[in-house]
């Protein structure tokens, strides 16, 4: 659905010069909700910008349902914004008119007739839970309404694509939450591929279903989230279970192990140390869910050299689990 | 020197009074009327045609859009850097020319209107500069046309700024009417030159300045209000310091030459 291919782009010239994007490439499929995190300056934003081109690349392109957006311009682009949502960190609402007027405004924009506008931008409103709230400012509703205002303003044209640049980054952890299922939930019901940026794992978590990690303008990583955690040694998935950095112990191996599903419920630890005699110590471990399933991390370290490592690896490996030595 | 016990003194002066304070308000209201629409439209596209913003390419082309913004820019710090006095006596021949007479109330609206579209052309910048960037963004990610974002988005931001410096401009076009009574023009600046210098009455004097400073206090007033219902939200804390912020800046800013923002850096670091 979004296909982003080789795409580059440098802010400013000569020494100065900020590399935003180093040949990214990033395929969305339709449907799929896609992560893309960083620290910030990562050039997510960037990103995000080369798909409705707020933002033009230097080179490469971005292919959207067909269209190359990139070589569009003038009344074709604004045709092509039409069919591709956008919702922002700080809302963006017009603060002067009301919460029906800011959706009216996305109606208007692709021409729907005025006696039209009204009914369709509360009906807008509903789907988020906001109708009653339709003749008030902007300025009287809190984050998390601002941010679903927005959300309807930005579907109010029936795109199939919805960006989100880190929609739930100013707002607590509670309203976060039910902005992300409101994002999972029209998700389905419209069937919109969703593309959003964020640089809390959180959003991840509860509900992407692919993601990439972006450092310094370079994607590192990307892939379906169940992929990713299968992945030894995966940036992504060390983000998503934080356990901590690494303390090694004389004589002994470290060894990280992810499972997702079923794996996640069996007692693999128990049983390795009743298999080999080995007196296992649990260094770490984290444990989500993730996509509505377990997932976890766990870092072991086990007592012996590199090839008993790599015994209980094997073993490990043969239960359904992923597991890798963490070497120094 | 005025007999003030002369049986006619009354009502004669509520008569020049009368006639001043109508002359006045008619300069006043129709070179108000072409500044703000000659003005309004300026404002916007010296703003918008600045490097990022959302005229950056009229009709696709960045070179038009700069020539644009700098014959524009320009022209308006000209028109603000002449004296008024200066630009009144320029402007006779052109007077003559457009209305056939420099003397009289009629042709004085001509140095006026000049006077004031380059100063509530700087004042409708400022307004357009406070609007939040990202509110740009949004309206072009949802696909609207040019003039769709200045009527929906920029003109309801930007309102209650632009209403409070339309207060400010006809103070200052009636500051300035009251100069045009030294070169024939009419209004209450004439009746304070023919009266108060020329026969030394100084109740014409008090009563010019009493009429004066009521209308200015109105104008203001009703200005502010109509700011006010427009932008000012019932609850929303800081609207009123916000609207305080947007007048002390208006007022640092016309009083003073504006110091350029610098643009807001494009760069990919958000």
């Amino acid at each position: 659905m979004i296909s982003i291919e080789h795409v580059s782009r440098r802010f400013g010239d000569g020494p100065n010069a900020v590399v935003a994007l180093d040949d990214v490439s990033i395929e969305v499929a339709k449907g799929q909700i896609f992560g893309v995190v960083g620290q910030s300056g990562a050039g997510k934003s960037t990103l995000l910008r080369t798909v409705n081109a707020l933002e033009r690349p230097d080179s490469g392109r971005v292919v959207v349902d067909g269209v190359d957006v990139t070589s569009l311009s003038g009344k074709a682009l604004l045709k092509e914004r039409h069919k591709i949502g956008m919702v922002f960190q700080h809302f963006n609402l017009v603060g002067n008119r009301t919460v029906a007027q800011n959706v009216e405004f996305a109606l208007e924009a692709v021409g729907t007739p005025k006696s039209d506008r009204r009914p369709k931008a509360l009906e807008m409103l509903d789907l988020v839970g906001l109708a009653h709230r339709a003749d008030d400012r902007p300025g009287q509703l809190s984050g998390g309404q601002r941010q679903r205002v927005g959300i309807a303003r930005a579907l109010a044209s029936g795109p199939d694509v919805l960006l989100s640049d880190e929609a739930t980054s100013a707002l607590d952890p509670e309203t976060t939450r039910s902005i992300l299922e409101l994002i999972q939930r029209l998700s389905r019901e419209l069937g919109l591929t969703v593309l959003l940026i964020t640089h809390e794992m959180e959003v991840v978590k509860r509900i992407c279903d692919a993601a990439a990690l972006m450092e310094h303008g370079r994607v590192i990583e990307q892939g379906p989230l169940d992929e990713l955690i299968r992945t030894p040694g995966s940036a992504v998935a060390a983000e998503l279970f934080p356990v901590g950095e690494a303390h090694y112990i004389s004589g002994h191996r470290i060894i990280d192990i992810t499972y997702t599903g079923l794996s996640a419920d069996r007692p693999i630890i128990a049983q390795l140390a009743r298999d080999f005699g080995l007196d296992v110590s649990i260094l770490g471990a984290a444990l989500e869910t993730i996509g509505g399933h377990q997932a976890g991390r766990t870092r072991l370290a086990v007592p012996g050299d590199a090839s008993v490592a790599l015994k209980v690896i094997d073993t490990l490996t043969a239960q359904g689990v992923t597991a890798w030595e963490v070497l120094a | 020197m005025i007999d003030v016990n002369a049986p006619d003194f009354w009502p004669n002066l509520m008569q020049v009074m009368l006639e001043g304070t109508w002359e006045t308000i008619y300069m006043t209201a129709i070179a108000m009327a072409i500044t703000f629409v000659v003005g309004l439209p300026l404002g916007i596209i010296l703003v918008g045609t600045e490097q990022g913003r959302f005229l950056e390419r009229p009709f696709g082309s960045r070179a038009l859009g700069r020539a644009i913004n700098a014959v524009l820019g320009f022209v308006v710090n000209l028109g603000r850097s002449v004296p008024f006095i200066v630009l009144m006596i320029a402007l006779i021949p052109v007077t003559r020319w457009l209305l056939g007479s420099f003397i009289g109330t009629g042709p004085a609206i001509v140095p006026l209107t000049l006077v004031a579209i380059p100063f509530f052309v700087r004042v409708v910048e400022i307004a357009v500069r406070e609007v939040d960037p990202g509110l740009f963004e949004a309206a072009d990610s949802l696909g609207a046309s040019r003039w769709l974002l200045v009527k929906r988005v920029l003109l309801p931001q930007a309102w209650p700024a632009i209403l409070l410096g339309t207060a400010t401009t006809i103070t200052s076009i009636i500051n300035f009417s009251a100069m045009v009574g030294v070169v024939g023009g009419g209004g209450l600046g004439n009746v304070a030159l023919t009266y108060g210098m020329q026969r030394y009455s100084v109740l014409h004097i008090v009563f010019v300045v009493v009429i004066l400073f009521v209308l200015v206090q109105v104008i203001q007033w009703l200005l502010t209000l109509a700011a006010k219902r427009f932008g000012a939200v019932p609850n929303r804390r800081g609207g009123k310091k916000a609207m305080a912020d947007a007048q002390a800046h208006l007022d640092a800013d016309v009083a003073l030459e504006a110091p350029q923002t610098p643009d807001r850096g494009r760069d990919g670091a958000r």
